[in-house]
């Protein structure tokens, strides 16, 4: 129960941020804020010692019992690994904020409420085990995602990005949405442990194959894989603590999780290993060498987000081969998950940090542009150093996290070669040389990145403000993270059993009964010189040799197209075929003419009722038992007709209501002759009352103009009007034709006199029976009769001014 | 019987709704209370004729007529005089506000449709 309730933690926190931000103005609010991931990390570090045994711990609390609706809390390796991430870079990112937002310039309640807000949302889509909260969660990160690209939103490029990054992240989410339908409907169950418990029955199903592209769309595009990473790029307009946060460390990674978690359903699919794996080569590559082309420092990190998460992408693509080959436990595909979880920590250390390089150079220089920046070392010689670290670790190198993981990620990419399933055997080569190729690029941006902002040429005096080093709270998020980086390198095998063991175990539940079986032991030297490290050798030195001559060839990228990119396709899809083409198609309806509205809806009702009545053969004539015709009766019919005729075509006001009038008198004598003497004296008095009204008021109105009308639009009201008048006589003459119950009323006609002691049965009805109704009508009676007199005495207008 | 009066029912709904398609209001207003009328006509006809005798307890009858639709027009004819009542009173208003009855004005765009 608690368990659960820690997701909501940060939401009920959100609440009081008003509060502190308005009423303690000497203290910063982040101070605050940052009381909840601290508490969330210690909170979620005391389920260690259990989770990484291999058991899981789970809590429910029942939302919508009758559709199996439930917040599930559901703490396993992998989860819990994400949900510790979540917190404690949480934490960082807060400590950080507090330096880099200023607290008298800025809207920090706004602020802090939105990343709380994301925290809960991020928690919750790590923890739940019940896909339609976890559907709930997801699109709250992309909200609070939207919220917080925006945050500055007097910035047009801000909410641009803000609103991309939502449209693809939703739409995303709509198909993801569909996928867990598909699922539920499948394996009648909306819980993901039940669905891999099935999972074997699951794939014979035929929406399987849908149901798997449709969740796999959802994670594409929050991961931010080819070809939906435009929006990361664009998200960069948030604060930096933002981009280190969400868009780099924590819900970007929602679609490796995701993938992460379903693998054990999908990955008896050759589709799912094709598209995760050749997918995330894909963004791996795509996204290295484009980041190159970026002169903005966030856009060099966006960039390398990509790359990054299509790297983690296609190990988890690898990683289910292990459910293909026969004795998995021994084979090197095992260590493809290892890897990839592996990585997503690493990724998480050192691109955090490197954002918050970013931010501070940002903050301190005035700029991010690349090519304004230079020779900052000097002068900020604690960012210098951990931009290098991050940078090293990002490229790969010894002795930083970066190293173990790539030399894991080579060993991954080499073993699909001797995969002898769906053509891998053939086609399957690509992939390793994708993969170096890739390799080196990352190895170059990272060396552009911390070089070109640090070393050579500066020109200091140029810059917006004068750069100095960063103020010592700015400094220590960076610095942890930073000595993270080179921790792990040195312990990986500590962090291995306590974190990624248990959540490999998440990943392929299959093959392993606990963590210990896992038997993987990481290494940076492996006592011989393998082909992974030749690898490495490789990717440095022709790296090296490219990024000396970089400035030679980085011309190359200017020969792209400037048209044909994916974001001028998202362009033109948003703003020429929705806003644009759809607008028009819309505004030939629309036309703000409240007649023509109910014109469409009367005529729509008509249809659908007529169609109804025809397509369900409901349409009876049944003259049996119909009372006789009477010559007084034709005459009151043909009264009537000459009343309402004249009330449609009269040229003066007091003819059209004394028409009305004469209509009037005419239903109550009706009334009479179809035995309803109550209703005929009510009728009697208020036609009478209502006519009076009609001519007091109308005594103010205009006269009646002849209607200048289009004919158009005078024949399509004829239309309608006959359609609605056709469309009661047929209804009333089925109603009439057909009693397919008996008529309640016989209660009412046995019981009138012994349970109400009432002889005339509709008054009783009204009074006992029917009783709230009478006084509901009271009720409407006195609010028009308040609205009324509203209306006639209040006047709204400005004092003086009569009208 | 019936089946005359579920075409007269039809004549008062199409009558009603050409003049709700109007652009004066007195027209709409007008519409409304023929509206009315043709709705409590047609209540009463699928409720069918039958019986002799008004709804009241009294010696030796036992022919009544359907109490029930009965009932149910009476509350509507009251609801329906409230609510014309107070369009009437918001014509009334608008009218002394915008100095025009008519709808298409009333809705402030130049596009006169």
């Amino acid at each position: 129960m608690f368990q659960v309730l820690c997701i909501f933690i940060p939401l009920l926190a959100a609440l009081f941020m008003p509060f502190f931000f308005k009423k303690v103005s000497t203290i910063h609010t982040g101070w605050f804020v940052l009381v909840v991931p601290i508490f969330l990390v210690s909170y979620y570090a005391l389920f260690i010692p259990t989770v990484s045994k291999g058991d899981s711990v789970i809590a429910q609390l029942d939302w919508i019992p009758s559709l199996g609706i439930s917040f599930v809390s559901y703490l396993d390796g992998l989860s819990l690994l994400f949900s510790l991430l979540i917190s404690g870079i949480g934490a960082l990112v807060v400590l950080y904020s507090i330096f880099y937002l200023d607290r008298t310039k800025e809207q920090l309640h706004n602020f802090y409420i939105y990343l709380l807000m994301f925290m809960c949302a991020m928690l919750g889509v790590v923890q739940s085990d019940n896909m339609m909260t976890l559907y709930l969660f997801w699109e709250l990160t992309s909200i609070s995602s939207f919220l917080l690209i925006g945050y500055w939103n007097n910035r047009d490029k801000s909410r641009f990005g803000a609103l991309k990054s939502m449209m693809i992240t939703v739409a995303g989410g709509m198909m993801m949405l569909g996928g867990f339908v598909l699922l539920s409907i499948m394996g009648d169950t909306f819980s993901i442990r039940e669905l891999i418990s099935q999972a074997p029955e699951l794939s014979t199903n035929d929406l399987f194959v849908v149901a798997l592209v449709l969740i796999l769309l959802g994670a594409f595009t929050k991961s931010a894989q080819f070809p939906f990473y435009i929006w990361l790029p664009d998200a960069m307009e948030a604060p930096t603590p933002v981009s280190a946060y969400l868009h780099s460390a924590t819900m970007v990674k929602a679609g490796l999780y995701l993938v992460a978690r379903f693998t054990p359903i999908f990955a008896v699919s050759e589709i799912w290993i094709w598209l995760v794996t050749g997918i995330g080569l894909l963004t791996l590559f795509w996204g290295s060498f484009f980041a190159l082309k970026q002169r903005d420092l966030k856009g060099i990190l966006a960039f390398s987000t990509v790359s990054q998460l299509g790297l983690i992408m296609s190990l988890l693509g690898v990683g289910a081969i292990a459910f293909h080959v026969d004795g998995a436990q021994e084979t090197i595909f095992k260590y493809a998950a290892f890897a990839a979880i592996f990585h997503l920590i690493n990724h998480a250390t050192f691109k955090g940090s490197l954002f918050m390089i970013a931010g501070i150079v940002d903050h301190e220089t005035g700029t991010r542009d690349i090519r304004k920046l230079g020779g900052l070392m000097s002068i900020m010689p604690v960012s210098f150093t951990v931009a290098l670290i991050g940078s090293f670790s990002m490229a790969g190198l010894p002795p930083f996290n970066g190293f173990l993981s790539k030399e894991m990620f080579l060993t991954a990419v080499l073993s699909i070669t001797e995969f002898d399933l769906f053509n891998f055997s053939t086609w399957g080569v690509l992939f390793p040389i994708i993969a170096w190729i890739a390799s080196v690029f990352t190895f170059i941006y990272s060396f552009y990145f911390v070089f070109h902002t640090f070393t050579g040429k500066g020109k200091i005096d140029q810059l917006p403000h004068k750069p100095h080093e960063a103020p010592m709270g700015m400094l220590v998020s960076p610095v942890i993270l930073a000595g993270l980086v080179v921790a792990l390198f040195f312990i990986p095998n500590m962090i291995a059993d306590t974190f990624i063991k248990p959540a490999v175990m998440a990943v392929q539940p299959f093959l392993y009964s606990s963590p210990d079986q896992i038997d993987i032991h990481v290494a940076a030297w492996h006592g011989h010189i393998t082909t992974e490290l030749k690898m490495t050798a490789g990717i440095i030195v022709l790296g090296l040799a490219l990024f000396l001559t970089l400035s030679r060839w980085q011309k190359i990228y200017s020969l792209f197209p400037s048209k044909l990119t994916l974001n001028n396709l998202y362009d033109f899809i948003i703003y020429d075929l929705f806003d644009r083409w759809a607008g028009r198609l819309s505004g030939l309806y629309m036309t703000g003419s409240i007649r023509r509205y109910l014109s469409y809806m009367l005529g729509s009702i008509s249809i659908i009722v007529i169609a109804t009545l025809f397509m369900q053969d409901a349409f009876r004539m049944n003259f049996d038992g119909a009372s006789p015709i009477r010559i007084y009766q034709v005459i009151l019919i043909i009264v009537l007709v000459i009343g309402t005729i004249t009330t449609v075509f009269a040229k003066s006001r007091i003819t059209s209501i004394v028409a009305l009038g004469l209509v009037g008198y005419t239903v109550s004598l009706f009334f009479i002759m179809f035995n309803a003497p109550d209703l005929a004296l009510t009728q009697l008095v208020i036609e009478t009352i209502s006519v009076a009204l009609f001519l007091l008021a109308f005594y103010h109105l205009p006269k009646l103009k002849k209607e200048k009308e289009r004919t158009q639009f005078r024949f399509g009201r004829a239309f309608v009007s006959i359609a609605v008048g056709a469309m009661v006589t047929l209804v009333a003459l089925s109603a009439h034709s057909q009693k397919l119950i008996p008529s309640i009323s016989e209660y009412y006609k046995e019981t009138v006199y012994s349970l109400a002691g009432g002889g005339n049965i509709v008054n009783v009805i009204l009074v006992d029976y029917r009783g709230f109704d009478t006084l509901f009508e009271i009720a409407v009676l006195s609010i028009a009769g308040i609205a009324i007199f509203g209306m006639i005495k209040l006047r709204l207008s400005k004092k003086g001014e009569k009208l | 019987m019936e089946i005359v009066m579920a075409f007269v029912c039809g004549f008062l709904f199409m009558a009603a709704i050409y003049l709700i398609l109007s652009r004066s209001l007195l027209r709409i207003i007008i519409g409304t209370g023929l509206l009315s009328h043709g709705a409590h006509l047609l209540i009463l006809t699928m409720g069918s004729f039958k019986g002799s005798a008004p709804p009241v307890l009294s010696d030796g009858v036992t022919d009544f007529v359907d109490p029930l639709p009965q009932a149910l027009i009476l509350t509507a004819i009251v609801i329906s005089f409230g609510v014309t009542a107070f369009i009437l009173v918001l014509a009334y208003r608008a009218y002394h506000e915008l100095k025009t009855d008519d709808m298409t004005l009333m809705k402030g765009s130049e596009d006169n449709e």
